[in-house]
């Protein structure tokens, strides 16, 4: 797939969930982070947006711990976006 | 010119939409042994059903004594009386077994220490027909929504439903007759649009929350089902009808719940007043949620609404000891600090009210099938869930009855399809010549559109006059010039520019094709509302006010009507209440109050 195709794919797994709070934070993130990210972060953000919202929520808030720590700086990232 | 021809698949029935009504049907269907496709925009446990945390309502009487009329009572008061009662009484009756049935295919509900269903009370729950309240939510902790997804799409699998994940169904195919013979639907991942040919189809495409600036809905809900039924020339019924919430994040329309009122958060306006004590002297900011909304929005109408455009107002917890809130309300906490960028220890949160659920939709019977304005059935068509008009909602919908409209109506839409190809085994009926025209000329004109209007920008548009001209509480001139507004919009949706042509996964595209859809919920609700000119359930407008002839501004003389609105014409026809229940008395027209 060319890399528009699959950019366009991830953000459409990222503003079209199941709830409304993690459209707006995984959306922005796209915006403002997602290009900055190393190929490692970026492989764990994609993943992260593969997981359930109900899933994901604790760990941003850190009710979860993350699983390591290239998904704690990407957690970290996504916690601090700015949605406003 | 030789007619452009796209690839057919062919179904005994498909389903549009994986949430809780799509996901309930196609068990009916695939247990049947029926070959159904079931459509989505996402994966099935993705939905925006995920979402609904507070729990499904059913007189299980399982902590105390209840009875299925009771619920029945409340769920007519909920509607203000714009509810079908022989709907309603089919719901509330089935609502035991729908929750069991639930049960066996093993949604984890919460449970007593006897093991059976634990229930809990909720708003406007009452026993003994209004007398006191009663528990009957069923809950699966704060998760309900998302635990019943995940055992319905479970039983699915088990019942091999085949899945179409990330296609979006662009238009309904209807013959000459009216009958509906499937979708044409777009598969993102290839851009491919191919026709869904079955002999039934069952619309369960959500809600469409997103015609407001701000909601409390996921990003999905376009109202996907109701676009593609009003450009096939099915009427929608009761649009006016949305529920709203007070307390959204300004903005964002994240939901702050009633909960933080609850601890003592007080409402501010942009002079720092506790407006409530104008409003509602005894109960203040723990007045209803249609009191709060309205003092909300009467307070910004009349300049003294916080922030540059003076838009909000402030929901204030500064007061309470930070130990309290971190104890108590750590979940609204972290979510103002994530969307409104403020700690609400240091200070006030900016909200507004917020779009929560529309009540409206395709108009069915509790069978599930889809109906005509005459009464008669849309042969081949049924609908479910928030996108349908049963109407079991009426004018404003009582807590936890949507997932158990999606459980019950979800079978029975399932069961009558199962039926109706029983009784009628033929094969499937032929698919007119140009039954993809419409579709293809509609996606052409998007991929050569040259100097047209910006998707994201005219959806703005849209969301911004819902909001101001047609919101939680409704003003004549506002309503009027409205819908003036809205029709000039919707010549830009017609013309909407994308900048990315490419086939593959092309998100302008199907965003442009949800506003297509967008368009027709919103024309529906401003002319449907500028036209009810009484004050019902969630409807509420300033002159209709409470008076000792209309008791809270309802006129039941005139307006005891289902308002269906046409997309041909943008027009309105109405047709009668069903105050005729199925076993049961009348539950007879009072004024409803709490």
């Amino acid at each position: 797939m060319e890399a528009g195709a699959e950019l366009n794919r991830l953000r459409w797994r990222c503003t079209r969930r199941a709830m409304l709070e993690m459209d707006i934070l995984l959306g922005s993130f796209l915006d403002k982070h997602y290009a900055g990210l190393t190929p490692e972060q970026a492989a764990v953000f994609v993943a992260l947006a593969d997981m359930e919202d109900l899933e994901l929520w604790p760990l941003i808030t850190g009710k979860r711990e993350c699983e390591n720590s290239v998904q704690a700086e990407v957690v970290t990232m996504l916690r601090n976006v700015k949605v406003k | 010119m030789s007619k452009i021809t796209i690839p057919v698949r062919k179904f005994d029935a498909v389903i549009v939409g994986a949430g809780g009504a799509g996901l309930r049907a196609a068990i009916q269907l695939s247990e049947a042994g029926l070959k159904t496709a079931v459509l989505s925009k996402v994966f099935p446990t993705r939905s925006h059903t995920v979402a609904a945390q507070g729990g499904v309502s059913a007189s299980l009487g399982n902590s105390e004594e209840d009875h299925w009329h009771w619920h029945m009572y409340d769920t007519v008061k909920g509607s203000d009386w714009l509810g079908d009662q022989d709907a309603i009484e089919y719901m509330c009756r089935k609502a035991p077994e729908a929750v069991v049935e639930l049960e066996h295919f093993g949604m984890p509900f919460d449970r007593t220490d006897e093991g059976k269903i634990y229930q809990r009370p909720f708003g406007g729950h009452m026993s003994n027909f209004g007398e006191k309240p009663v528990r009957r939510a069923c809950a699966a902790a704060d998760r309900t929504g998302h635990a019943m997804l995940h055992a319905l799409y479970q039983r699915n699998v088990r019942a091999n439903t085949q899945f179409f994940v990330e296609w979006m169904a662009l238009d309904l195919i209807r013959d000459a007759e009216g009958q509906v013979l499937g979708v044409i639907a777009l598969e993102m991942e290839t851009g491919d649009v191919v026709a869904f040919h079955a002999k039934a189809t069952i619309f369960a495409t959500g809600g469409a929350g997103r015609i407001y600036y701000s909601s409390t809905n996921a990003f999905i809900n376009t109202g996907d089902g109701l676009g593609m039924a009003a450009r096939a020339g099915i009427a929608l019924e009761d649009m006016e009808f949305w529920q709203f919430h007070p307390t959204g994040v300004a903005g964002a329309g994240v939901l702050i719940t009633e909960g933080v009122r609850g601890e003592g958060g007080i409402l501010r306006n942009s002079d720092n007043e506790r407006f409530m004590e104008r409003y509602a002297p005894n109960a203040k900011d723990l007045a209803s949620r249609d009191v709060v909304s309205r003092a909300m929005v009467t307070e910004i109408n009349e300049g003294r609404g916080c922030g540059p455009h003076k838009d909000f107002v402030l929901l204030d917890i500064t007061h309470l000891d930070p130990a309290t809130i971190m104890k108590r309300l750590p979940g609204i906490r972290e979510i103002s600090i994530q969307f409104a960028g403020i700690d609400p220890i240091k200070a006030p949160i900016p909200v507004v009210p917020t779009c929560h659920y529309q009540m409206g939709g395709i108009p069915t019977n509790y069978h599930g099938q889809a109906v005509n304005p005459d009464g008669s059935t849309v042969k081949g068509f049924y609908a479910a869930g928030e996108c349908a008009c049963a109407s079991v909602h009426g004018a404003n919908r009582l807590g936890t009855n949507s997932l158990l409209d999606l459980l019950v109506f979800g079978k029975s839409s399932g069961d009558s399809v199962v039926e109706a190809i029983k009784a009628d085994p033929k094969d499937l009926k032929e698919l007119p010549a140009d039954f993809a025209e419409r579709t293809l000329a509609r996606l052409n004109r998007l991929n050569t559109q040259k100097g047209g209007a910006s998707v994201n920008e005219t959806r703005l548009e849209m969301q911004r006059t819902m909001q101001k001209h047609c919101g939680v509480f409704r003003f004549k001139d506002m309503l009027v010039e409205g819908v003036s507004k809205i029709c000039d919009i919707e010549k830009a949706v017609h013309l909407t520019e994308i900048g990315d042509k490419s086939q593959t996964w092309n998100t302008a595209r199907v965003e442009a094709l949800e506003l297509d859809n967008l368009i027709e919920v919103a024309k529906s609700t401003m002319v449907s509302a500028e036209a009810r000119k009484e004050s019902r359930g969630a409807h509420v407008r300033d002159d209709a006010p409470d008076t000792a002839a209309n008791p809270n501004g309802r006129d039941d003389e005139i307006w005891l009507k289902h308002s269906l609105w046409h997309r041909e014409g943008n027009r309105l026809s109405y047709k009668p209440v069903n105050l005729k229940p199925l076993s049961v008395e009348t539950i007879a027209l009072k004024t409803r109050a709490y």
